[in-house]
């Protein structure tokens, strides 16, 4: 889960990264207050979105006065940036730059450990920087079961070439801000820029964090910083139903079991559904065991979007018996009853499978066809989409 | 012949008195896995009768369920929260090979556990997040069904386990070697290339299928891999064209960040290291089927 700058912000506060005064508002009244409780001559108003360009996009404004906070929060809220509504604004206390740094560090996938990046030259676009000047940017590879540690630190600075008596002053906020990696488990801290004030102070302007929501059983706190006003309904709703569900935009429901089959299925009906222009309208993973009450789950807030027109079921019986599953299909359709009003297409396979299609066609649903194959499954669903649209 | 995995492994799982690990050892016995004992420090000395008549024994420690049996793979099944403390007590016992089954761990301590293997050099991690492994015939480590295929000559390596169980079910006719589900997770222990290297080097395997999916560049590197160092003809499959940059696809390691990462980037890698990728696993399936028969 990627967070907000602010909440970024509070994250490096709470484990001794130095950061500047800064108060969220939602509403315009309370970013006059937020600058009024700063008290500095200058403040920034900034838009708390989750994507990149949001300066070009006119969503960051310095401000003078806590009027003039208040005035500027009421132009940045409600923009749309990129395709995200800004509803909250962070007044940030005004800084006097000197100069600006980049430093990251993430999980490096392939090598299987982490990496810092780190740059004299930050508050551009680091993907930018890293095509076109490598030499900028330096990487160093960071062992987990060691982090980054005082001597770390020091061969990250060195390799980024600061000078001397600024590089004393970085090393110590990067030690800080791997106890933010470790002890917040996240997959990614990124400060950009990181600046020199013109005291000589380091100072972490801007965040950007990523946590690791597998490791949620050890941070209860990190529940707070879920956003749910900006997820979309339904996959709040599936969340609540502890479903795996990804929304997407088209006509054919999918429901499937295991990520890897779900996302497969998914590719076969956007293939078949290209001549009759449709295509898929959510990932679904009910998982290994799929109850009658997990289907019911699934068809319940697969029905709810309104802009599906079928629905597929692709299952393969692996650890679960296709009876099992055409039981789960049979139930829910009894537990819906009328409020079932779509199509449904389903493909069973695997553990059990005559079983399974015997109890679907003993069911005979007026709904419900079976089909032999996943790609025949995917054809099938995709011409009742389209005929239902 | 078969790879990680045979008829001489000797098999204990952690976390077989839970009800997943009591379920799986079943079916793990039940498709002809010796299994010669459990860990769990709360039951040691007890013994568990399962259903065909093994009384597998329990014991305190990796360490001591190995100096017991001879054990060299061990499968975990414990909780994400306890799953790193006994992925260490693995490693330092020294077993050959450790199957991580449990999803949900944080990765952070994927990342240490790895780290500490290789540090040790003496076990190889498959998973976590993965159905394990199986030699259909010999053994199985895992949660893989093995009423779906039988041994063959081909290999299957691949990032989902339900995927995988559609692509042995697609490929019956011919059977598998080894069929390994390597798992979704960021940081996993067994990778595509280790899976080729060992099916290049095993003489029983003559056609490789690699599944892949979005996330990461597993996939480009293995291609890499590929065109460098595999003889024995591959074809590919790759899920998740149609989904959307920044989300989650079920697997933690899933997901399309900005330009990274996409199917079709690894589609066109493999292709270009002369794989033949389906686009769907039935085309695939069709396409390994027919390089096999031209080998006849």
């Amino acid at each position: 889960m990627d967070l907000y700058e602010y909440q970024a912000r509070d994250l490096f506060e709470k484990h001794g990264v130095p950061v500047l005064g800064g108060v969220v508002a939602e509403d315009p009244a309370a970013a006059k207050a937020g600058a009024e409780k700063l008290g500095t001559p200058v403040v920034v108003v900034k838009a708390q979105v989750k994507t990149g360009g949001r300066g070009k996009a006119g969503g960051v404004k310095i401000a003078k006065s806590p009027e003039e906070a208040e005035q500027k929060a009421s132009e940045i809220l409600g923009m749309d940036i990129k395709g995200h509504t800004v509803q909250r604004v962070m007044i940030a206390a005004g800084a006097d730059i000197v100069e600006e740094y980049y430093f990251s560090l993430l999980l490096d996938r392939a090598n299987r450990n982490y990496l810092a990046m780190c740059s004299v030259e930050g508050g551009v676009e680091i993907e930018q920087l890293a095509v076109e000047r490598p030499e900028a940017l330096a990487r160093v590879a960071v062992d987990p079961n060691v982090g980054i540690d005082e001597a770390k630190a020091a061969e990250i600075v060195q390799a980024a070439n600061f000078d001397e008596e600024t590089a004393h002053k970085v090393a110590p906020v990067l030690v800080k801000l791997w106890d933010v990696y470790k002890n917040e488990d996240a997959s990614l801290v990124e400060v950009n820029p990181l600046v020199k004030t013109g005291e000589g102070d380091i100072v972490a302007l801007d965040g950007k964090i990523t946590i690791d929501e597998n490791a949620g059983f050890r941070h209860e706190d990190h529940a707070e910083l879920v956003d749910v006003t900006s997820e979309d309904p339904l996959e709040t709703k599936a969340k609540a139903l502890d479903l795996n569900y990804v929304k997407l935009d088209g006509q054919v429901g999918i429901i499937g079991n295991g990520a890897g089959l779900v996302m497969s299925t998914l590719d076969v009906v956007a293939y078949a559904g290209e001549k009759h222009s449709v295509k898929p309208a959510n990932f679904l993973d009910i998982g290994g065991g799929a109850s009658a009450e997990v289907m019911a789950n699934g068809l319940d807030v697969i029905l709810g979007d309104e802009q599906v027109s079928a629905v597929f079921v692709n299952v393969f019986g692996g650890i679960t018996a296709c009876d099992a599953v055409a039981n789960g299909i049979v139930g829910a359709l009894k537990k819906l009853g009328d409020a079932a009003t779509k199509q449904l297409v389903v493909r069973l396979d695997g553990n059990n499978v005559e079983e399974g299609r015997q109890i679907l066609a003993d069911f005979a649903h007026p709904l419900v066809t079976q089909a032999d194959t996943m790609d025949g499954g995917a054809a099938k669903v995709a011409e009742l989409a389209a005929a239902g649209k | 012949m078969s790879i990680f995995l045979d008829e001489n492994s000797k098999v204990i799982v952690q976390g077989m008195t839970g009800s997943e690990g009591m379920k799986h050892s079943q079916r793990m016995l039940d498709s002809g896995t010796n299994i010669v004992g459990g860990v769990n420090p709360r039951k040691a000395g007890q013994s568990v009768a399962f259903e065909g008549g093994a009384e597998v024994p329990v014991f305190g420690s990796v360490a001591e369920a190995m100096e017991a049996t001879g054990a060299n793979v061990s499968v975990v099944f414990v909780p994400p929260k306890f799953a790193k403390a006994a992925a260490i007590e693995a490693i330092d016992a020294a077993i050959e090979l450790l199957v991580i089954i449990t999803e949900g761990i944080p990765v952070k301590d994927a990342a240490e556990f790895f780290n500490y293997s290789q540090a040790k050099g003496t076990t190889r991690i498959i998973g976590p997040n993965c159905p394990g492994l199986i030699s259909p015939g010999r053994s199985n480590a895992g949660i893989t069904p093995s009423n779906i295929t039988g041994a063959g000559k081909l290999g299957l390596v691949s990032k989902s386990g339900t995927l995988t169980y559609q692509m042995m079910y697609e490929l019956a006719d011919i059977g598998f070697t080894t069929a390994i589900g390597i798992g979704g997770d960021p940081v996993i222990g067994t990778t595509h290339i280790d899976a080729l290297e060992a099916f290049e080097n095993d003489p029983d395997t003559a056609g490789i299928v690699m599944i892949g999916e979005i996330g990461g560049d597993a996939e480009e590197r293995a291609a890499e891999y590929i065109k460098a160092h595999v003889t024995k003809p591959v074809v590919g499959y790759v899920a998740g064209f149609t989904a959307p940059e920044g989300k989650t696809m079920g697997h933690a390691g899933a997901i399309v960040s900005g330009s990274a990462g996409t199917a079709q980037a690894k589609k066109e890698a493999l292709e270009a290291a002369g794989v033949k990728v389906g686009k769907t696993p039935t085309e695939t399936a069709d396409l390994m089927r027919e390089i096999i028969k031209g080998q006849a």
